[in-house]
């Protein structure tokens, strides 16, 4: 009889057991729990439905779909209704040219089949001529693999670079977990380089370039530095000379970039614009070949918040040939993407124009979100700022709001005796007091001794007023308990 | 000048080796012949709306009201769509919170997963825990999200049929495990022998390797055959007796060509036995909306169910899961639509009856055709396809046509392959690509093709398949 090796906790892949994602983690799992309390005994709890501000999932708390997106994708779900008179009547006429556009660069007009493993290439040269057209520098369909969603990305990229756990990436802290979850599941070194609070999260070369030392004298072989822009969570855009200096930064130390930039669409500041990557790269006179550098998008963001579909893309330049082959022979072992999500990959960057019939409404929806997003970023930073013991940073970008918390000695203590980290203390306590489910510091790493919260801006805006007042009630509560 | 971190040479080993000859050398080259003008037929993938399938009108339906609720507002909508399909829309709509556009629960929606968990319990006659039972983008996510989950290192193996689809290959190759391959019998219609089994693990035990888990594809990929009760009750014990984690890959359950061994469920048979085994033993089940009849490849939507795993391993599962998000909602959708379809009575049955007994049919009458097709060329031999969608026919090469492939530097049936692509533009997957035993060849195609232009497609193959043998087997000049 064989030794007991049955799929058990003790005999999983340590990398698995090693990987951790608050954002999904216990905290959820928690409210979870008791958004079933709710149903089954109502009345039992303090509050009357659990809100959740952990994620940035947009239209679960209400946000609209862009109507023309919708329109285009159910014309390509349902081709048998562009020969229908009356679609004519239920869609507009743009909506239905791009949709019959889209499904003659399909072959077969088959959205049911597996399609090329990079994408649909009619889908990818609209992205490449969305690219072109945002940067002013030319992009190529064949750079483009599009995903289920940036995620899958990432981890592709991670697996292609790491290669033992003496191999390190460079990110962020505070940092969007599935940057610490996939280095761990692929057994690589998070190597952290710590945004600055203090100036509005900035990022210091000098801190970067000391932390990498710091890790080859460690015997880490650093392979890429990852950049979040705009930030997660801490909303900052990054300004123009720091993306020079991060490149040049790259370029030196021959690191691969890895520019996560899915909230590149999602910007409430004048003073600041999104400028990509490969845009900074090329306007310093960086070719092809170069610099290599990965550019992650999504349609979970932005103003179009379509999380569900589970779509992205990432754009590979400055990679040679034979690099490119494994990228794709990955890519190819999953077939490819799903099809809708490609779809809408391809409206995202290239989205109704001035004279289009459905320009003015798509604007319209556009701009009333974005609009609405950066008064709802206000809203809670200035109400967040107001509380005793809380510090909140502007989020100049991106969906949620990091302010710090400064947790009395006492609530410190209260926290250890429950055997807790006291930022997952407080987000607990909040949950049981109000139903607002937030994400604990923790969860994205912050400088030790500091606590913070993740709380996205997307609950809907006449909700805020209460959100914020039952934060305060819970907060002013909390303080004069545990107030030193 | 520094090593670059993209160079070649410093990737991750584990990538380089990773094999997926189904978009691998042939199919470039045939896109490649595409390009330049050629009129190819691609039959190298399961992907059955390439090749003129139609989708199940119901299922698309749903979908597009889902995905624009505006129509449900219009008055005319009843005009456009059936009853049933606008309220099925109104009912999924109704369990996703924020529509398609929201990301679901990490597990999927529970809803949907209680309508797989009832179609389930239906299907075997046993209840299953929708808790258990989780919707991935496509069942290959699921696969390779196990496969992660079991491998710890380079000793730890996976028992994997050979032939194989290689999406198993290259999962063990990615994730850094070792592949444990038990040979089908080709002779004996593809079936499993144990004794070679055994003999199999002891050799691996011997070299170091720990035994994790068993494969098994029912229906078959590539070879189609239908796997007996018997046979399933033997993968069972042994799987307990060794302690392997059962994982099942029941993907073309619905797509059986025969009638004298229908599809039976791993979970169903497993049941049967009854405890211990039904308690104790370790299986993942998975399942897809790309094969059967609906052919919904580009959809990505697919689940496993665990059964008898234990609680804070289910946890661990979901942890990793929940880094992906969620699985994407349309998928989910048609999950829910093909576990749960149109019934007699509802208004679209009719239609979603004739759509898919239609489909079904016209795939059983293409496996016999291919089947027989090829049994009539030179040297070919074919086992009858009893389920799945590919046929695998052996080509037995004779030795001048092995010498020449190995002068052009290639293996002898891709050789054999890449010859067949350029003359008649039939793009086919070598059977090296899945693995066979020494010295013997084979091909894999799907019977995808349309049935009208298969008469064409078999008798195109054979004109090059006869020749081909008379240029290599012809008398030698002595």
């Amino acid at each position: 009889m064989a030794p007991a090796a049955s799929v058990a906790v003790e005999n999983l892949n340590p990398k698995v057991l090693k990987c951790e994602y608050a954002v999904r983690g216990e905290i959820v799992i928690h409210a979870q729990r008791l958004q079933q309390q709710l149903q089954t005994q109502p009345g039992s709890l303090p509050f009357d439905q659990i809100l959740f501000c952990n994620i940035g999932n947009p239209q679960s708390l209400g946000q609209q779909p862009v109507t023309f997106f919708r329109e285009v994708l159910a014309l390509c779900d349902h081709p048998c209704l562009l020969e229908k008179e009356e679609t004519k009547s239920l869609f507009s006429a743009d909506a239905i040219s791009r949709a019959k556009q889209i499904l003659a660069t399909i072959p077969g007009r088959a959205t049911g089949a597996y399609s090329h493993s990079q994408g649909v290439k009619g889908l990818r040269d609209a992205i490449a001529a969305g690219i072109t057209s945002r940067d002013g520098f030319p992009a190529n369909a064949d750079d483009i693999f599009i995903t289920d969603g940036a995620s899958p990305g990432v981890h592709m990229m991670m697996q292609l670079l790491i290669r033992n756990e003496k191999d390190g990436i460079l990110c962020p802290i505070p940092q969007y977990p599935l940057y610490s979850a996939s280095i761990a599941l692929h057994g690589g070194a998070l190597v952290p380089y710590y945004l600055d609070e203090k100036t509005g999260w900035g990022l210091e070369i000098s801190d970067l370039k000391k932390q990498l030392e710091d890790a080859r004298s460690k015997g880490i072989d650093v392979r890429a530095l990852v950049v979040i822009n705009p930030g997660n969570p801490t909303g900052q855009v990054l300004a123009e000379d720091n993306q020079y200096d991060i490149v040049k930064f790259c370029k030196n130390e021959g690191l691969v970039l890895l520019a996560d930039e899915v909230y590149q669409e999602n910007i409430y500041v004048d003073n600041k614009k999104f400028n990509s990557f490969k845009k900074i790269a090329r306007s310093m006179g960086y070719g092809e070949d170069d610099l290599p550098l990965v550019s992650f998008q999504s349609v979970s963001k932005g103003y179009y918040g379509e999380c569900g579909k589970r779509g992205g893309y990432m754009e590979i330049t400055g990679f040679s040939a034979p690099v490119r082959e494994q990228i794709y022979k990955v890519a190819s072992v999953n077939l490819c993407s799903n099809i809708t999500g490609q779809i809408l990959a391809s409206l995202v960057m290239n989205p109704p124009k001035v004279g289009d019939e459905s320009y003015a409404s798509y604007k319209a929806e556009k701009d009333a979100i974005l609009q609405s997003l950066a008064r709802r970023a206000k809203a809670l930073e200035d109400a967040f700022n107001k509380l005793e013991g809380i510090s909140c940073n502007k989020a100049e970008g991106a969906m949620y709001l990091f302010p710090q918390i400064h947790l009395p000695q006492k609530a410190i203590e209260a926290a250890k005796a429950a055997k807790k980290a006291p930022d997952a203390f407080y987000v607990l306590r909040l949950l049981e007091s109000t139903g607002i489910v937030v994400v604990p510091g923790s969860g994205f790493g912050q400088v030790p001794g500091t606590w913070h919260i993740r709380c996205t801006i997307l609950p809907q805006e006449d909700k805020i007023p209460a959100v914020i007042t039952r934060f305060k009630v819970f907060h002013e509560a909390f303080m004069a308990e545990y107030r030193d | 000048m520094a090593r670059k971190p993209l160079d070649y040479e410093e990737l991750n080993e584990n990538v380089k080796k990773v094999r997926y000859a189904v978009r691998g050398e042939l199919y470039l080259r045939a896109s490649e012949l595409q390009k330049e003008g050629k009129k190819i037929i691609f039959t190298n993938v399961g992907n059955p709306h390439a090749l003129g399938q139609k989708p199940l009108t119901f299922g698309r339906q749903v979908v597009a009201l889902c995905q624009a609720p505006f129509l449900l507002d219009d008055p005319h909508v009843g005009l456009m769509f059936p009853a049933d399909a606008i309220a099925r829309a109104k009912h999924y709509l109704a369990m996703a919170k924020g529509g398609l556009g929201a990301y679901s629960d990490s597990r999927g929606i529970p809803g949907i997963r209680k309508e797989v968990a009832d179609f389930i319990h239906k299907r075997d006659g046993y209840p299953t825990d929708p808790e258990l039972i989780y919707l991935t983008d496509g069942a290959s996510k699921g696969v390779m999200q196990i496969l992660n989950t079991i491998i710890r290192n380079e000793r730890d193996g996976i028992l994997v049929p050979v032939p194989q689809y290689p999406l198993y290959s290259a999962s063990i190759s990615l994730y850094g495990g070792s592949l444990v391959p038990y040979y089908l019998e080709e002779e004996a219609n593809w079936s499993l022998d144990f004794v070679n089994i055994r003999q199999t693990v002891v050799e691996a035990r011997s070299k170091g390797i720990t035994v994790r888990a068993m494969v098994i594809i029912n229906p078959g990929n590539p070879t189609g055959q239908c796997l007996s009760e018997a046979n399933i009750k033997e993968v069972l014990q042994f799987c307990y007796h060794e302690n392997l984690v059962l994982l099942a890959d029941e993907v073309y359950q619905q797509n059986v060509f025969q009638d004298e061994r229908p599809f039976i469920s791993a979970r169903k048979v497993m049941f049967d036995m009854g405890p211990p085994l039904s308690r104790e033993l370790q299986l993942v089940s998975f399942h897809t909306v790309s094969k059967g009849n609906w052919g919904e490849c580009g959809q990505r939507g697919g689940y496993f169910e665990m059964t008898n795993l234990p609680p804070k391993t289910v946890d661990e599962i979901y942890k990793v899961a929940s880094i992906a998000l969620s699985p994407n909602v349309p998928g989910q959708i048609f999950m829910g639509v093909m576990v749960n379809p149109p019934k007699p009575g509802d208004i679209s049955y009719p239609k979603f009856a004739a759509e898919s007994k239609s489909v079904h049919e016209s795939l059983r009458r293409r496996a016999r055709m291919m089947t027989d097709g090829f049994n009539s060329c030179r040297n070919v031999v074919c086992n009858f396809t009893e389920g799945a969608m590919y046929s695998f026919p052996q080509i037995r090469l004779p030795p001048r046509a092995i010498e020449a492939a190995k002068r052009a530097g290639k293996a002898a049936d891709v050789f054999y392959c890449l010859k067949l692509l350029e003359a008649t533009g039939i793009s086919t997957v070598p059977g090296s690509g899945f693995g066979q035993k020494e010295g013997v060849f084979h091909l894999r195609t799907t019977i995808l093709p349309a049935e009208e232009d298969f008469p064409a497609i078999m008798s195109s193959f054979k004109k090059f398949n006869d020749s081909f043998m008379e240029q290599y087997e012809g008398y030698s000049r002595m």
